[in-house]
């Protein structure tokens, strides 16, 4: 069958069951809405967290950039992984415990005060939208490939179902729609992994077939690619850091600092049954992403040794433009992908030299997708790869979509300025902010202001500059006061935010970066993209040194603080 | 209130405990000492290469499993966990 109706097949038929499932298990009341009852089962709710966690960024776009970043590249591996200990050991169980809706509702009870819960949503929206943005451009890339269009139309495209897709279903659809989802998502990393890892080291499993050699030679995989790359006059694939260590280790702190601060995934962890599933939820949602964030490096590295084996099939030798295979001509549409031929000898050459390199532009979120088509893998594969990569976008804007607008319509509406608000307003005020959010961050996706993974970690430096330390400091630090929260929050993120802003642009729209994204102004030489752990740190000596000056919080708040501390007496997440 | 006290000191021992593995695998192995770890290799993967693309999540699976296993006694060992 053909490639393209294959893919409507494979897309169509995943989305009829992710949209079955969320009718069958529509939201009824707000409560449901939120959190599913509170009765998901510590495996399912892994399973759940994992493709809610695992976007368009570890999806589509990560791999992508490792292949071109190497050793690099290592920062997302350990950032969005490493995140998860300190979930489970420092704010899943303790926020169990709390048993609310919401993480700003965590904060404004912990601080006594509405100030602080409105600092703690507004640092929340601002997080969470950026974070969206990234999704948007996956989700455009995945609709411009297999529609065969440009990236604008298959973003406008992309909105559409989003918006579709969040407003059908509350969290209950979407725990089982999300169960759905990680297993096609995950077979449909892994199945091509498997094949590809066979084909070139024959080794099925592709964590293996890393540092395995290469099919009958005894040269390893690597060093194949270290060599191949060093001959094009690029930096050795496995030695190759980013930019410094320093730059790489802020960049993996800032990451796994925003995995903890990020509400769509904290939210998850009101959801299980206990305060001890809440531990072992963490574990399992960690065992599921760790399926795919150790294939992800044999991807990257087999997907860059397989590119330029296309554009260079032997020494000397290169790919004929007008000889180009159907997978170059389809992702030139889309116009991700692009060729000059310079020298004008009708060939392509691919060198790291900017004069003569002739594959002008390759988008690294492109890599994942067009993977299986590199190799020549069987057409399924390929429809499947699409089917996957539009689960994990979908899957995590609606998470995230779900924390905006439960932190404006529970937070914000009926927490602060209308605590009248019947159920159904507060439902329809929901799905307002939800369309609103939706269109801010698609508009802002048409210019994202980097790969996807890149522009999602922007999103989560955001959030370790701002809601981790408070939610920290809230359950170890019995001393820290309103005062020291809000003082840290803002600073926090008001650092991280100027230092995005004047090298990204404000908003990230770049004709507005008001010096100019240029990297010998860069602190330390660490890019804006790591930045948050910086901002986290202002946040947590802010905070420090503000609490200390201002009065201790009232004794019944340093009573809420021993009582999270302890399982004993937990409740169900509870509606007040 | 006493058991209480211990409980959360034994708990931050067995936190900060897993605190120092989680650094060691990661920023330690997988960074800081990426370049002399690369001198030694496992197959074709060079070791500190391996602990920053594989190595460190394998570690950080069992840590969660553990800290979860541990605490779950601890619950139990002074009282406070949740009733069935």
């Amino acid at each position: 069958m053909e490639l393209q109706t294959l893919t409507y097949l494979v897309v169509g038929a995943t989305f009829a069951l992710y949209i079955g499932i969320a009718i069958w298990a529509r939201a009824g009341s707000t409560k449901e809405f939120y959190v599913a009852g509170g009765g998901v089962h510590p495996v399912a709710n892994g399973m759940a967290t994992a493709a809610d966690w695992m976007s368009a960024a570890s999806f589509i776009s990560m791999a992508g950039l490792i292949a071109f970043m190497g050793y690099g590249g290592s920062v997302f591996l350990m950032g969005w992984t490493g995140g998860y200990v300190l979930l489970a050991m420092l704010l899943a169980p303790y926020l169990r415990k709390f048993g609310k809706f919401t993480v700003p509702e965590f904060i404004g009870d912990r601080y006594y005060s509405k100030a602080a819960r409105i600092v703690a949503v507004i640092c929340l929206i601002i997080a969470s939208v950026t974070y969206v943005i990234g999704q948007m451009k996956g989700i455009g890339v995945a609709f411009s490939r297999f529609l065969e269009v440009d990236y604008n139309v298959g973003l406008s495209i992309g909105m559409g179902i989003v918006f579709f897709y969040a407003v059908m279903g509350g969290m209950k659809g979407i725990t089982y729609t999300q169960i759905a989802q990680y297993c096609v998502l995950i077979l449909a990393y892994t199945i091509p992994a498997i094949f590809i890892s066979l084909s070139l080291t024959g080794n099925p499993l592709p964590q293996i077939g890393l540092g395995s050699t290469m099919t009958g030679s005894d040269v390893f995989l690597l060093d194949r690619l270290d060599a191949v790359l060093t001959d094009l006059g690029f930096a050795d694939y496995t030695t190759n850091a980013r930019l410094s260590l320093t730059n790489m280790f802020m960049y993996t702190m800032s990451l796994m600092i925003g995995t903890a601060g990020l509400p769509h995934v904290i939210i998850r962890f009101f959801t299980v049954p206990k305060v001890k599933d809440a531990r072992t939820s963490a574990g399992w949602a960690l065992v599921f992403i760790a399926i795919l964030y150790t294939t992800a490096p044999s991807v990257a590295a087999m997907a860059r040794l397989n590119l330029i084996e296309t554009i260079e099939p032997s020494p000397g030798e290169y790919m004929v433009y007008e000889q180009r295979p159907d997978w170059i001509r389809n992702w030139e549409t889309t116009g991700l992908l692009a060729f000059e031929d310079k020298n004008g000898d009708g060939r392509i050459q691919y060198t790291s030299d900017a004069a003569t390199n002739e594959m002008v532009k390759v988008d690294r979120d492109i890599m994942v997708l067009a993977n299986p088509e590199i190799a020549g893998l069987p057409n399924w594969v390929i429809a499947l790869v699409a089917a996957g990569g539009l689960a994990a976008a979908l899957s995590t804007a609606a998470g995230l979509l779900l924390a905006i607008s439960s932190a404006i319509s529970h937070d914000l509406l009926k927490g602060v300025f209308k605590p009248n608000i019947s159920e159904k307003q507060e439902l329809l005020a929901s799905r307002i902010a939800m369309a609103g959010a939706i269109a801010v961050a698609g508009y802002l996706g048409f210019n994202p202001p980097d790969f996807a993974a890149g522009t999602v970690a922007l999103a989560f430096g955001l959030a370790a500059s701002s809601i981790f330390p408070a939610l920290m400091m809230g359950i170890f630090y019995k001393r820290m006061n309103k005062e020291g929260a809000i003082a840290g929050m803002l600073a926090g993120i008001t650092v991280t935010l100027l230092y995005v802003f004047q090298h990204k642009g404000i908003m990230f729209i770049p004709s507005t970066s008001f010096l100019g994204d240029m990297s010998e102004n860069w602190f330390f030489g660490i890019e804006p993209n790591a930045f948050g752990a910086v901002g986290a740190i202002f946040n947590f000596a802010i905070a420090m040194i503000v609490s200390r000056v201002t009065q201790a919080p009232p004794e019944h708040i340093q009573h809420l603080v021993e009582d999270i501390r302890v399982p004993a007496g937990a409740t169900g997440a509870v509606s007040h | 209130m006493s058991d209480k006290n211990s409980y959360w000191k034994s708990n931050l021992k067995l936190v900060a405990i897993c605190m120092v593995i989680w650094f060691i695998v990661s920023y330690l192995f997988g960074i800081i000492l990426v370049e002399p770890l690369n001198n030694i290799r496992i197959g074709g993967y060079k070791l500190g290469f391996w602990f920053a693309q594989q190595g460190s999540i394998y570690v950080f699976v069992v840590l969660i499993f553990f800290y979860a296993n541990r605490m779950a006694k601890l619950d139990k060992k002074h009282g406070v966990e949740e009733d069935e």
